[in-house]
Formats: C-alpha cells, sequence, structure tokens
C-alpha cells in the first residue's frame, strides 16, 4: 500500500485527542508524557494509564521504532478496502517505549519483517487530516 | 435477613465535575470520578481487582470495562458491562456483591457515567475515540486482531501454519461426528494449507465463519440440581484474568489473561491440567487454540504447536479439544457451544464423540485479542 487516499474511514480529533492529531498537520508524532511518573503513553488519554496523574504534556517522538508483529490483509475484511488490499496492519514498538497500531507503507507486504527498522511518514486523507504511517527506515550502521 | 445482610459496604466515592457542554469526552468523567472514588478511600489503584461499567452510550465500544481498565492501568480478576440503562448504577452494586460473595475480586470499582450534550459529533462509522486510532489504519475485523498476536507466536516459537492447520483438521473431524454441527465433511491438512490466505498468516480454514445458532444453560444450587430430570454437571472451578481490550496496551500478545484466568479456575477447583480430561477452547481463529493450551497449562508456553500435532487433540488423543466440532466448524455463537458440549460430555451423552469415561472438562472464553478471558471447569462430580 502506498499512501493512496481517500480511507474509507477518517479520525475525528476530541478533547482528549486534538493536540494528536493537530500536530499530526504538522507532520510532527506526539505522545503524552505523565507529569508525575515519566511515563510516556499512547493512544491519548485523559489520565496516566500507570499512576492515574491528569497532568501530562505532549512530546514530540522520534518517530522510530520496529515492527513488533504485523498482518498482511490480502482480502478486504471491511467495505471500502478493496482497493487497498494486500496492506499490511502493523504494531510499531516506538523507541519511546509504546506501542503504535499502523501501516507499514512504501514497501512490499512480503517484504515486510518483525523488528524491521520502520520511521512515520505522514498520508494526507483528506485537507484536514493527516495520518502517521510508517516506512522502513534506513540504519545506519555504527563503524 | 439473609447471610449477606452487612456483609459489604461502599467504602470510596467519586463525582466527576458536571454541567451542560463541558466539552469532554465520556472517558475523561469516568477517569475522573475514578480518580475521586480511590483517592476518597484512601487505596492505591492496585486494591481493586473488580471493575464493572455501563457501555457509554454516546461513545459505545466493545469490552467497554476491559478498556477502562486499560486506561486505569489496571488487570482485574473479574470485569462485566452492566448495560441495563437507568438501572445499571444499582445493579452494579448487586453485581458487586455478587462478584466479592463467590470470591472472584476483593475490590469493585463501579463506574458509569456519559456525556449527554456533546460538542463534537462522530463520523464515518466511528464511534469512540479509540476507534480513531485503530479503524483508519484499516484495523477491521477479527482476522486482524488475532492475526496480530497470531504472527508474534510464530515468531518467537516458531509456530507454524502447518500446526495451526491440525487444529483446523482436528475440530472438523469432531464435527463431523456431531449431528448438531454446520460444517461436517472432514478436512485434510493439505486441505488446510491449500485454502487462500485471506489475513496472513490466516488461511480461510484458521478463521472461524459466520454461523447461526444459539445455546442457553440454566445454572441453580447442587441440592435443587438433585431433584431435576438430568444429571448435574457440576462447577468446579470459575476464574477470570483480563490485561488488554486495546491492542497497544498489551502488556504480551502470547501470555497472560488466558495463564491468570485457568490459574484461578484451577485454584478454586483444586485441580490442575493433568485433572483434565477433555477441553473446550474458544478457536476464533485455530491459533488461539494453540496459545489456550499453553497457558492452560497443557504444555510449556511456545510448544502448543507441537502439542496440536499426530492427533493430539483429536478424539482418542491425549487431550481431545473441541469436541462438538468447536466454532471453526460446529457454529460460532461466541463460544457459548463450548458450555453446552462440555456439560454434554460430562453427562456421558455424545455419542459419537463421546470422550470414553470423561470426568471433567475445561472451557476457555476469551476476547479482545486474547486480553480477556474467563475460565470454566466442570465436572461429572462434585468432588
Amino acid at each position: 500500500m502506498s499512501d493512496r487516499v481517500p480511507r474509507p474511514v477518517v479520525p475525528l480529533a476530541n478533547p482528549d485527542t486534538q493536540p494528536f492529531w493537530d500536530a499530526c498537520l504538522r507532520g510532527e508524532l506526539l505522545l503524552q508524557r505523565c507529569s508525575a511518573c515519566r511515563a510516556y503513553f499512547h493512544p491519548p488519554s485523559p489520565s496516566c494509564p500507570t499512576c492515574l496523574s491528569d497532568q501530562y504534556e505532549w512530546v514530540r517522538a522520534s518517530g522510530n521504532g520496529t515492527v513488533y508483529t504485523f498482518v498482511i490483509v490480502r482480502e478486504a475484511l471491511a467495505r471500502g478496502w478493496e482497493q487497498f488490499v494486500p496492506f499490511v496492519v502493523a504494531v510499531i514498538d516506538l523507541d519511546e517505549g509504546v506501542k503504535f497500531l499502523s501501516n507499514v507503507v512504501n514497501v512490499a507486504p512480503d517484504a515486510v519483517a518483525i523488528g524491521m527498522p520502520v520511521e512515520v511518514t505522514f498520508a494526507e486523507l483528506d485537507g484536514t487530516t493527516k495520518l502517521p504511517l510508517f516506512q522502513p527506515r534506513t540504519v545506519e550502521v555504527p563503524q | 435477613m439473609n447471610g449477606l445482610s452487612g456483609r459489604y459496604a461502599i467504602v470510596g466515592v467519586g463525582e466527576s465535575a458536571v454541567g451542560r457542554k463541558l466539552g469532554r469526552t465520556e472517558i475523561s468523567l469516568q477517569l475522573e470520578a475514578a480518580r475521586r472514588a480511590f483517592a476518597d478511600a484512601g487505596v492505591a489503584k492496585s486494591a481493586v481487582d473488580g471493575l464493572l461499567a455501563r457501555p457509554s452510550h454516546s461513545a459505545p465500544q466493545f469490552n467497554y470495562s476491559a478498556s477502562l481498565a486499560g486506561q486505569l492501568g489496571l488487570q482485574p480478576t473479574y470485569i462485566a458491562d452492566i448495560a441495563l440503562s437507568g438501572a445499571s448504577s444499582a445493579a452494579m452494586i448487586m453485581a458487586a456483591v455478587a462478584a466479592l460473595e463467590a470470591g472472584f475480586c476483593t475490590s469493585v470499582l463501579c463506574v458509569n457515567g456519559d456525556v449527554q450534550t456533546a460538542t463534537y459529533k462522530r463520523r464515518g462509522g466511528l464511534t469512540n475515540w479509540i476507534e480513531d486510532f485503530e479503524k483508519p489504519f484499516g484495523y477491521s475485523g477479527a482476522p486482524v486482531t488475532y492475526g496480530l498476536p497470531a504472527r508474534r507466536h510464530m515468531y518467537e516459537y516458531g509456530t507454524t501454519s502447518e500446526q495451526f492447520g491440525a487444529v483446523a483438521v482436528a475440530c472438523r473431524k469432531h464435527a463431523s461426528l456431531n449431528p448438531n454441527a454446520t460444517y461436517r465433511e472432514p478436512i485434510s491438512l493439505a486441505d488446510h494449507q491449500a485454502s487462500r490466505m485471506v489475513a496472513d498468516p490466516f488461511r480461510l480454514l484458521d478463521i472461524c465463519p459466520r454461523t447461526d445458532g444459539a445455546g442457553a444453560v440454566i445454572v441453580t444450587s447442587a441440592e435443587r440440581a438433585r431433584d431435576l430430570a438430568q444429571p448435574p454437571v457440576y462447577l468446579l472451578g470459575l476464574g477470570q484474568f483480563n490485561t488488554h481490550a486495546d491492542v497497544q496496551y498489551a502488556p504480551s500478545m502470547t501470555t497472560i489473561a488466558m495463564r491468570g484466568a485457568s490459574e484461578r479456575a484451577y485454584a478454586m477447583a483444586g485441580l490442575g491440567p493433568k485433572d483434565i480430561d477433555v477441553a473446550e477452547l474458544y478457536d476464533c481463529f485455530t491459533s488461539v487454540v494453540i496459545a489456550t493450551l499453553e497457558d492452560y497449562g497443557f504444555c510449556k508456553k511456545g510448544e502448543g504447536g507441537a502439542f496440536v500435532e499426530n492427533g493430539r487433540i483429536e478424539l482418542g488423543g491425549e487431550l481431545p479439544v473441541n469436541t462438538g466440532g468447536g466454532m471453526l466448524s460446529q457454529v460460532h455463537s461466541s463460544g457459548f457451544f463450548h458450555i453446552t458440549e462440555a456439560a454434554t460430555q460430562m453427562r456421558g451423552m455424545a455419542g459419537a464423540r463421546q470422550v470414553a469415561g470423561a470426568q471433567t472438562a475445561i472451557v476457555s472464553g476469551q476476547c479482545g485479542s486474547l486480553g480477556i478471558n474467563a475460565c470454566l471447569i466442570l465436572g461429572k462430580h462434585a468432588r
């Protein structure tokens, strides 16, 4: 799958998630970080799932991670996805230590593997929303 | 006055902000109320091991209480969605007392609240915020939800598609002996391998088909049961454990909820895996049976793939699994037929598919991509 548009389902910000989606429009991936226990968390929540503090800051994530697991959707399982198959739904293990559900794009689905280094890329959806997707990352090997 | 009177009490109270057009989300108000209840009671959240909630009307969601538990960072031993509208609040208190009396948990958090003057509207078929982080990515359909942990199991333990196939073959073989099964034509491992890839790593024959059917059982006291028409099937062990509803919060994709549930059921029954004669395991996908066999202690973690090979889970094998055909071949019915089949086996009335001399059966019910599990142990005798 490339970052073809439009997708059949478009996210909508709510008061808890508005900063996340606003940042996507700027090409930034944000995570919440608890001000009390310093844990990162995602998807956005009104309070920290670790310590329940409702004090948090939005932090720009590196956008880097590795593929934790994935499925290659070869037949559309929901209406509207026919033009996208085959595509990869993956759980990305972000460098900040949180799991992020997304797609791996700009690579042949059969070339995707667990442990593959990936980086965030943003797909324009409808002029008002950008969706954070992941693509293979070239890892610099230390000399 | 019965024995329950005065046995349980409310020890913490929390109220969120209230008003019209607060511009807040349902979950935000519920979490605020929960935080305040913890603070009021003066207990750490870890003191709570039971959670009851009414699914929000304005932002409905499957597995609501499990999802709320995820937001609270709890791994409860008892959860339930109490969806009774205006009666849900009082009904929750009753359900809490029942769960405490049963010993399923020691402290229950009850949460109920909603947004009725929303300042924003969902669109595109989305109903709640978590779906914003799932459905736009094509995370729709159980083959995707369960394919993610299945792939991880293959990666961590070398489990193969052929081993998935052995589960499908066993279920179909058992269905062929069950007059009340949807798919009764036997299949081979080659048939499984030749079936098309739908949601890689799942082939068509790894996926439980959509079917129609319903089951029911009646539960009463052992004392009352003695005078009734059929031999009683005793509930020896009951256990639940819940680690996540949403995949991003999964502490592991290959272990935990099923293990925690079975440990509690075994402990209540005073039995272990070696004492079990029949297993009826939730099988929305073949891989789920393999993971359940491991977490239910029938083999070590990672050895489930080898365990299902060579007819070991078929009738006549070491541990007959899904003797009625399971969801893969009998009927979906959200796994209820695992209970009716286990009871039929305990009564010795399963005909051609009867496991000779079966005295005990274990049943798994699960959802939430392996994060929510309830385990039952049934017995022919009260012990």
